[in-house]
Formats: C-alpha cells, sequence, structure tokens
C-alpha cells in the first residue's frame, strides 16, 4: 500500500540549527520540530524563526517534517500558525488537544493561512497530542474531527500529571489510556502514536515498550534520541517468514483480483480482505512494495 | 522598522552564530562587526544574508555584532530576525 511509516518521530529542538540542519541523516521516519517544551519562553522567537528558515531553505528529502507548535491555551500558538504554515511542514502536532473544538479551531486556522498564502488546501496535516484526562475520554471525537487530522498521540508526561499519579517503567498507569488512543485511532483509521521513552541509555527497556505498544496497535511512538530509532525499527521489522507469507498473500490477492474473486484461498485457508491489508502493512514495515502501488 | 533596544539571538555553538543587534542613531547607517571561523572563505556570503533581512525589514541604522560558528544561510537569516523582533518597538522586553 506503501502506507507513510511513523515508526519513529524524533523530537529536535527547535532552537538547535545543528540537529535540525542534519535532521535527515538521522535515520528516523518523521521528525518533530519542537516549538514548545524543550524551548524556554525567552527563547520562542528564536525558535519559531529558525524553524522557519529551515523549512524553506533545507532539503528534508523523503522524511516527514512536523511542527509542533504551542498549545491553544498560550500566548505563542497564533505567532506559532502564521509564521510556520506558509513555510510548508507535512504536518502540525497540536499538544494538549481536549476536545473536538481545539481541533477545529487549529483546522480553522490552518485552512484560512492555506488560502491566504496560496497554498494547497488540505495539504498540511495535522496530528493532536492527547496528554490530559479530559483529552483521553475525548479520544474520538478529537480523532474523527477533521480529514485533515492524521493521527493521534498520547503524551505520557504531561498526562501523569493531570492524573496525579507517576510515570513508571511499566506504565500501567497509562494503560487505558494508551489502548483508549490505539482504538479511537483505529476507529478513525488514523495513526496511533506512542509516548517518548525518556531514559535514554535504557535500550533493553526500550525494546520491551515497544513491543508492548506494538503488539497494543499503535503505529510507532515519539523519541527524544536518535540512538533510540534503531531498537524501535528493529522491533517494527517483520520476521522473514512475516514477510514470506505477506509477499505471498499479496501476490495471490493480485492474481485473485484480476480473476474478479474477493475471497480466495492459500494451503486451503480462507484469505480475505482483513488478512491482505495486514499483509501489506507488513510488506511496508520490511520497505517492499508489491502490484506497482507507489 | 524602528529599533528600541539592544537584543541578542542565537549562540556560539557550532552550526549555529551569535547576533546582537543595537540601535543607533539616525542616519549613521549599517554597521556591521563579523567574526566568523569561515570569515575568508563566506564572509561575503553572510553580509549578503544579513543585508537581505536588513532591506526585507527595511532597517538602515543598526549596529550589529555577529559572532558566527559555521552557521549555514537559514540559521543567520533566522537569528537576525529574531533579534530584529526582539530589539523592535513592540517587541518582547525579554531575551
Amino acid at each position: 500500500m506503501g502506507k507513510k511509516l511513523r515508526r519513529t518521530m524524533l523530537y529536535i529542538p527547535g532552537n538547535n540549527p545543528g540537529m535540525i540542519q542534519n535532521a535527515a541523516t538521522f535515520g528516523a521516519d518523521s521528525v518533530l520540530l519542537d516549538l514548545e517544551d524543550s524551548v524556554s519562553l525567552n527563547r520562542k522567537i528564536d525558535a519559531r524563526t529558525l524553524v522557519c528558515q529551515m523549512l524553506k531553505f533545507v532539503r528534508f528529502g523523503t522524511l516527514e517534517v512536523t511542527v509542533r507548535i504551542n498549545a491553544l491555551n498560550t500566548e505563542f500558538y497564533m505567532d506559532d500558525f502564521n509564521a510556520i504554515i506558509p513555510c510548508r511542514p507535512d504536518a502540525i502536532r497540536l499538544p494538549k488537544a481536549e476536545r473536538k473544538a481545539d481541533i477545529l479551531e487549529a483546522e480553522a486556522i490552518i485552512a484560512k493561512l492555506e488560502k491566504e498564502h496560496g497554498l494547497p488546501e488540505g495539504k498540511i496535516e495535522l496530528h493532536a497530542m492527547i496528554e490530559t484526562a479530559l483529552g483521553i475520554e475525548n479520544a474520538f471525537e478529537i480523532a474523527t474531527a477533521t480529514p485533515r487530522l492524521t493521527a493521534i498521540t498520547i503524551g505520557g508526561q504531561d498526562l501523569t500529571a493531570d492524573m496525579g499519579v507517576v510515570k513508571t517503567e511499566a506504565g500501567e498507569e497509562i494503560s487505558y489510556a494508551r489502548r483508549r488512543i490505539v482504538m479511537a485511532a483505529k476507529a478513525a483509521k488514523i495513526d496511533a502514536l506512542d509516548t517518548i521513552y525518556a531514559e535514554v541509555d535504557n535500550e533493553a527497556g526500550l525494546i520491551q515498550e515497544t513491543k508492548m505498544i506494538k503488539e497494543m496497535g499503535f503505529d510507532g511512538k515519539a523519541i527524544i534520541h536518535p540512538r533510540q530509532i534503531e531498537p524501535i525499527h528493529r522491533v517494527y521489522t517483520p520476521t522473514d517468514l512475516e514477510i514470506v507469507k505477506a509477499k505471498q498473500i499479496v501476490q495471490a490477492y493480485l492474481e485473485a483480483q484480476k480473476e474478479g474473486l474477493g475471497v480466495f484461498a492459500i494451503d486451503g485457508k480462507m484469505i480475505d480482505a482483513p488478512v491482505v491489508s495486514r499483509a501489506h502493512r507488513i510488506l511496508d514495515y520490511a520497505g517492499i512494495t508489491i502490484g506497482g502501488d507507489e | 522598522m524602528k529599533l528600541v533596544r539592544t537584543a541578542q539571538s542565537g549562540s556560539l555553538e557550532s552550526s549555529d552564530i551569535l547576533v546582537v543587534v543595537n540601535p543607533a542613531e539616525p542616519g549613521t547607517g549599517r554597521q556591521i562587526d563579523l567574526k566568523s571561523v569561515v570569515l575568508n572563505e563566506y564572509g561575503d556570503s553572510i553580509r549578503a544574508d544579513i543585508d537581505a533581512v536588513l532591506n526585507q525589514y527595511q532597517v538602515t541604522d543598526v549596529h550589529i555584532d555577529a559572532n558566527d560558528r559555521g552557521a549555514l544561510s537559514p540559521t543567520i537569516k533566522a537569528r537576525l530576525e529574531a533579534s530584529l523582533i526582539k530589539a523592535s518597538e513592540g517587541g518582547p522586553v525579554y531575551g
């Protein structure tokens, strides 16, 4: 299918030119140029102008470039929108999204700026960061607020603070929230993205958490260091056997399509649309395209 | 743009540039004191970037101290742009 991969979304502080100019070299599926938490209050202007100039002049290739702006309840968000949208990021990550109304407000601002600057309508995607108890409870209405919204993500640090609990290694305290995010995203047919794993030096812990969130249904997670890219990609990479089976299914599906068959069998086992869809996803993760989809 | 206070942006980290903008008396023109680790190779290019931003913001009288550590063109422009915004009338007083 050639669906966009978001296994790793690397946060880069918006005021760090050295890291931004090298963003495409780290190997993450996506980068998050951050204007929010990693930028101090007296450096908001500096980060905003830097990210804007970098978006205009640096060639990021096929790397997805998302900008995390400041939340709608701050004094900075409108200046962020006004500066960043004309510089054409692939997506905007909206932090602290709590209600459908938040998404509709962001949608209206982006649409207005796209029009004012002569940009293609609806091209800049929106990702909602859900990091309060209220936001979790409203996950589905957020996820379905606008077609522009292509991913929702859980913010574990702020969520646990809002819940008045400590974020633990096992993550039991946000287990319900994670599942709620995944189900809302799947129901809305958009991506579900997980929170960061803060212990940069603990690769074993990162792998364990990635296996868990992959099994839950997350499409990937935000990361805070390039070192975290390879272990996560390894977890998401299918096994040889999975790839062989997926290829077999997709090829048989293409043959069946030619013959006008909706359902077919491989080795006596019925194959239908959900199985084919899963096979396509496995091939996406393996970087394999069959049937000229690209 | 009218400049009313001294303001800075950037840093002395590698790939960055520290730009300090100081208001100047009308009629004194643009004074740009540039230091760079690549002054011989890229001095003219850096000055051209600075002039381009000053033209864009219509700044005629200013004293700029710029200490470059190998910044790319977008970084130079962004740092000057941010320091001008912060130095301007109506700009934020921090920073």
